[in-house]
């Protein structure tokens, strides 16, 4: 059964790999672009799943990281730095802002920190818009190009496309190391019960500030390949809808698991897409779907696929106990 | 003979206008099995808390072999060597029971960046499935903790106690909610650990059998304060305890 279920799984991700290599092939340049902004976006999401989904620390300015990437990437690269130097700053820049955005919730907890966020978010937006001197403010900073890669140009859509999934693989192997070290052992420990956790030797003051410096981080890197794929960063994309956007992809597509940012992102940016041909339409028809998926799964889409896997075991189980105790009794007539 | 292991020297804690514990002073010996017992409400978890780091004593000094260690972080305090039960029932529900039992070791062993860049299991899995046989819960090792009945969880939570082999563990109500059968287990897995390893324990417990049984020596708390101590048969006999507790 094990060995099935880990064949099925690996199954399931080369199906999904060879998907994301050939689908864009067919695709228009607008198709294109959005399966880009998929991937930026699963990037972001992860970054909060871990801070959000494993660590339990609610967070409300993950967008705002996506906008200090964007920033940091867009204001060194039109300085004329080859991209490896903003994407480093970038990422850098957000793992300590994270760091000391995750002060506060060393003191509070749930939707007090959500509201803390949910003003950092706010600040950040702010400084985007009136620091002109920095970031040009409401006319916002252009003019720096797509980077190129050991002499790879990334410049045409469907190269970036590549290049983004790229990046998208090297967040996804990084965050599968960090959860599956003792250390995503701790994040879980820590959203389960911190005072038992705390009892076991658990750092939880360490261990909450590396949650929400990691998650910021990953959020920073998802800015990094924003900027390069929008080609124009003004403050409008970095409101606190984009930190919301961001916590719905983890919710719907399932907290704490490992793949549920990527179909949290595909409903969030894709459904949309396709929700087109309803015109006026499709936004009540996605707010219908996410409001019933929630109903019927709070713990989103993985979350179904797990109640199925367990309720499958249980039926097993109990046909199991049923044949047992038929074979020990023969003689009943 | 060595110096006690643990002293709490006059501790006392207040909430607002109530003292929940008022200068309670005794020492823990290396090795024994200390009771604490108490009616409801006498301050027996507070004072637990208050020694853990769980809670920071208002006056008095927590020491431990020599050092005051009052007012540490739980977690430093855990990592010098003494753990903890809780009253109520404390696992991970959505960790298997070996994760259970590899968390409760990890954080003793190595520095943050060893276990990041370290064994996924830190090394820990022979021992975790070691405590997993000794408390006999070994059908049970993948299974997520959520799923074990009370008394299974109750197992668990005393196995994770000592999972990094502490020299002190401060059990709180351990035979609360454990139906018979499981009790007699679990106070012959503690005889073993303390006969075998030789760690210390304090138990608190409203069970007069099981801690009568049990222990070496008993603390007797009322209202905050120390009312006696002495072996469980000297503090059986003694009248104030009597009235205060016992009764009839």
């Amino acid at each position: 059964m094990g060995a099935n279920a880990a064949t099925l799984r690996a199954a399931a991700f080369a199906a999904g790999l060879l998907f994301l290599l050939l689908v864009p092939l067919g695709l228009s340049r607008y198709g294109v672009y959005i399966m880009s902004l998929w991937a930026v976006m699963t990037i972001a999401a992860m970054g909060l799943n871990l801070t959000l989904g494993y660590a339990g620390q609610v967070s409300l300015a993950q967008g705002a990281f996506v906008g200090i990437g964007s920033y940091a990437v867009a204001i060194l690269s039109t300085n004329g730095m080859p991209f490896i130097v903003p994407l480093l700053v970038a990422v850098g820049l957000s793992f300590a802002i994270g760091w000391l955005l995750g002060y506060p919730a060393l003191r509070v907890q749930h939707h007090y920190l959500a509201f803390v966020t949910l003003a950092f978010s706010t600040l950040v937006y702010l400084v985007f818009r009136n620091e002109e001197w920095l970031t040009k403010g409401i006319y916002g900073i252009m003019g720096f190009k797509r980077p190129t890669i050991f002499g790879i140009s990334t410049a045409t859509p469907l190269a970036f496309y590549y290049f983004c999934l790229a990046m998208l693989a090297i967040a996804t192997a990084f965050l599968a190391w960090i959860v599956r070290s003792p250390w995503g052992r701790a994040f879980v420990a820590l959203r389960e019960n911190p005072v038992r956790a705390l009892s076991l030797g658990v750092d939880t003051r360490r261990y909450t500030l590396m949650a929400f410096a990691i998650g910021s981080a990953m959020g920073g890197f998802a800015g990094a390949v924003y900027a390069p794929l929008v080609e124009f960063v003004d403050p409008t994309p970095f409101t606190l809808a984009l930190s919301l956007n961001i916590l719905m992809m983890v919710i719907v597509g399932g907290s704490g698991f490992f793949f549920g940012p990527f179909l949290g992102a595909a409903i969030a940016v894709l459904l949309p897409e396709w929700l087109r041909f309803a015109h006026g339409w499709y936004l009540v028809i996605y707010a219908a779907f996410v409001m019933g998926l929630l109903i019927y799964s709070p713990t989103g889409l993985l979350g179904v696929a797990d109640r199925w896997t367990a309720n499958r075991k249980t039926r097993r189980a109990s046909a199991e106990r049923a044949a047992a105790s038929a074979s020990l009794s023969p003689e009943k007539p | 003979m060595a110096g006690p292991i643990l002293e709490v020297r006059d501790v006392r804690k207040r909430f607002g206008g109530i003292t929940a514990v008022d200068g309670v002073s005794f020492e823990v010996r290396e090795g024994e099995i200390l009771g604490i017992i108490g009616p409801n409400g006498c301050g027996k978890s507070t004072l637990f808390n208050c020694i853990l780091g769980q809670l920071r004593p208002t006056e008095g000094r927590v020491v431990l072999d020599g050092q005051d260690v009052t007012g540490l972080r739980p977690s430093e305090i855990n990592r010098r060597g003494v753990s903890r039960t809780f009253q109520l029932l404390q696992v991970f529900p959505q960790l298997s029971v070996r994760e259970n039992l590899i968390l409760a070791g990890q954080e003793h062993k190595g520095s943050m960046a060893s276990r990041l860049f370290g064994k996924r299991d830190a090394g820990l899995t022979p021992e975790a499935d070691r405590m997993i046989a000794f408390f006999r819960l070994g059908h049970l090792a993948d299974e997520k903790a959520g799923g074990l009945s009370y008394g299974q969880q109750k197992l668990l939570d005393a196995a994770m106690a000592f999972m990094a082999g502490p020299r002190m563990v401060l059990l709180d109500e351990p035979a609360g909610g454990v139906n018979l059968t499981m009790l007699g287990h679990l106070e012959e897995r503690l005889r073993a650990i303390n006969a075998e390893q030789g760690a210390t324990f304090v138990v608190i417990e409203h069970n007069m059998d099981f801690v009568m049984r049990l222990c070496t020596r008993v603390v007797v708390l009322a209202e905050g304060r120390k009312i006696a101590e002495g072996t469980p048969a000297e503090v059986r006999a003694n009248q104030t305890v009597i009235d205060a507790y016992l009764g009839h």
